[in-house]
């Protein structure tokens, strides 16, 4: 079971784009996407995020490279391939004076499907649309547009759907509501691969994120194992005395002052015991923070040495908590790296 | 060959012209119709026969010509530059259809539609003018070749604009000219021999030639002229989209 749903639904291999510019977009991209999974495709502007997910739905021409769907090239067997792929994409476009119900029903019939009035009817339900359904699309608000491209996209019963920026100039509640309705989609073995710059959305929903950066693939990795292996925590302890600077005997720690001198913060790599992290799966976020720590002063635990040290210098704790960086910060980290 | 997807394209593009018709049927018609009162029944009854035919009578192929051609482009050109302007022809561009079966859907509507106004107008113009019809099974034949072709045209106008100005300049500076010294309005042999000769270059001359020849058994052209030429402007429009599709031009970078 678990077999089939890591075999790839998708196998990118080589894949290069170069626009009539001159302009690189891709440089061979590998990639695979597993069956059934959310795929987070991360990167800044530019990047080649939209031009990698055209050229799989059959909006750009590649210019090297392999893409197949289901087992299917997206060139030599265009038809079988494109009919496994439903495309919500960044731009809000649509037939303005067209009704909502048309609209969809337009999409179902492009993909060669049958008139199935009760499944158009239950993907409008499903995205809060059913009331709108006789409404032309130039009456509705942003957000229920980009819902309507939703529903055209699920038209057609697709197996894979890309989400191209779905949730881009869209408020904080239907961007929870869409986050729902995605999950239902994977529950239902559909597989997603989204573009986001909200990296909150792609920290919420995705199993696994890409991160892509001037046209390469900079990381592919578990949405968890990637903010295990590459997140860093911060242990804040809150003091009982203020200070005016970090007292020497504790420098070796690299502690800094925060909150006026009412705290410290420790921060250390959660990379070095990374493989003991098997062992505490379920533990407090506490616990993760005294069992993982990075920095080994003098083959000891760096967090029991550091309050000893606390403790020697009369420096008082009284409370303290950790803090594991975001995806947003992994991100921007990986980002600046390769910049440098 | 995805005949739901051809049909679904089509119907959508049916339902485009019905939501609005005013544009799509009656203004057409009326401005058609009001060439028949001035040159038909107006000015008409003052002008001698042209090639044995009463004057109002002789112009009704080639106004019917006029408004086919005119129509048929307008219609193909606006029918695909619609969803390019707006965004939304990626759906047709990412679904499991051919570029035939594209083709094939905007074109046999944009079609349709100009041999339903074709069809209309030929109804109006026997209230203004009496004419009768020698070869109907003819005149259906390059009302459906001429409206077929320039549709194709139309397609590859819709494809070659990128605003709106573009897609309105083709149709009024060539199409429309073209059609006014192809015939339409008089015989080519009233012109002096050098334009005669000029006139022959002019593409429109041998449809509206073919399709006169329908009504009264006479043109400027043979028939068969007429028939050959129609059917190369066809294959060249299908050539010139194929090479579009295959290069991805305006469509796919």
């Amino acid at each position: 079971m678990q077999e089939a749903r890591q075999a790839p639904v998708i196998e990118i291999q080589g894949l290069t784009k170069t626009y009539g510019g001159g302009f690189t977009a891709l440089k061979s991209i590998d990639l695979d996407i597993r069956r059934g999974e959310i795929f987070a495709l991360l990167g800044p502007n530019g990047a080649g995020k939209t031009t990698l997910i055209s050229i799989i739905c059959g909006l750009v021409n590649p210019s090297s490279g392999h893409v197949r769907v289901a087992g299917h090239d997206i060139i030599s067997d265009f038809r079988a391939a494109r009919s496994y792929i439903g495309l919500v994409p960044q731009e809000l476009t649509n037939e303005a004076f067209s009704t909502v119900w048309d609209s969809v029903s337009f999409s179902r019939g492009l993909f060669g499907k049958p008139r199935n009035p009760a499944h158009i009817e239950q993907v409008l339900r499903s995205l809060s649309l059913w009331d709108k359904r006789k409404n032309r699309l130039i009456t509705l608000s942003g957000g229920m547009k980009r819902r309507v491209l939703i529903a055209k996209a699920l038209a057609h019963e697709p197996d894979i759907l890309f989400l191209d920026e779905p949730t881009a100039g869209v408020d904080v509640e239907l961007r929870r509501d869409m986050w729902e309705v995605v999950r239902g989609l994977r529950d239902n073995g559909v597989t997603i691969i989204l573009t986001t710059h909200y990296i909150e959305e792609a920290e919420e929903m995705a199993d696994r994120i890409g991160v892509i950066r001037s046209g390469e693939l900079v990381l592919v990795e578990e949405k968890h194992a990637l903010m295990r292996s590459l997140g860093r925590k911060e242990l804040t302890l809150q003091l009982r005395q203020p200070l005016d600077e970090v007292p020497e005997s504790l420098t070796r720690f690299g502690l800094t002052l925060a909150d006026d001198g009412h705290a410290l913060v420790y921060t250390y790599d959660d990379a070095s015991t990374a493989s003991d992290s098997e062992n505490h799966d379920g533990d407090s976020p506490e616990m993760d923070g005294h069992g993982r720590q990075g920095h080994d002063v003098e083959g000891q635990s760096g967090i029991a040495k550091l309050l000893a040290g606390l403790d020697n210098a009369g420096v008082g704790v009284k409370d303290l908590y950790t803090r594991q960086s975001s995806l947003e910060e992994i991100f921007v980290s990986l980002v600046q790296e390769r910049k440098e | 060959m995805n005949v739901t997807s051809i049909k679904t394209i089509y119907v959508a593009e049916m339902a485009r012209s019905l939501r609005t018709v005013l544009q799509s049927i009656v203004s057409p018609v009326v401005s058609t119709s009001l060439y028949f009162v001035v040159f038909g029944s107006a000015i008409g009854t003052r002008i001698t026969q042209v090639e044995g035919v009463p004057y109002g009578a002789f112009i009704v192929p080639g106004l019917i010509m006029l408004m086919l051609l005119t129509q048929s482009v307008s219609n193909a050109s606006f029918g695909i530059f619609f969803p390019r302007f707006t965004g939304s022809i990626y759906e047709i561009l990412s679904a499991p259809i051919s570029p035939l079966e594209i083709v094939l859907g905007f074109v046999t509507a944009a079609a349709t539609k100009s041999i339903v106004l074709g069809l209309i107008v030929l109804a109006t113009a026997s209230l203004f003018v009496p004419f009768s019809i020698q070869h109907p099974a003819v005149m259906l034949l390059f009302l459906v070749l001429t409206a077929l072709t320039f549709s194709l045209l139309g397609f590859i106008i819709g494809i070659w604009a990128d605003g709106f100005e573009k897609l309105q300049l083709v149709p009024l500076l060539i199409i429309t000219p073209l059609t006014f010294l192809g015939g339409t309005f008089y015989s080519i042999d009233m012109l002096p021999p050098t334009w005669q000769v000029v006139t022959l270059f002019n593409p429109v001359v041998y449809l509206v030639s073919g399709f006169r020849w329908s009504f009264y058994g006479q043109g400027d052209v043979s028939i068969w002229i007429s028939l050959l030429m129609i059917v190369l402007f066809m294959l060249l429009a299908l050539l010139i989209i194929q090479a579009i599709f295959r290069s991805g031009y305006r469509l796919k970078p």
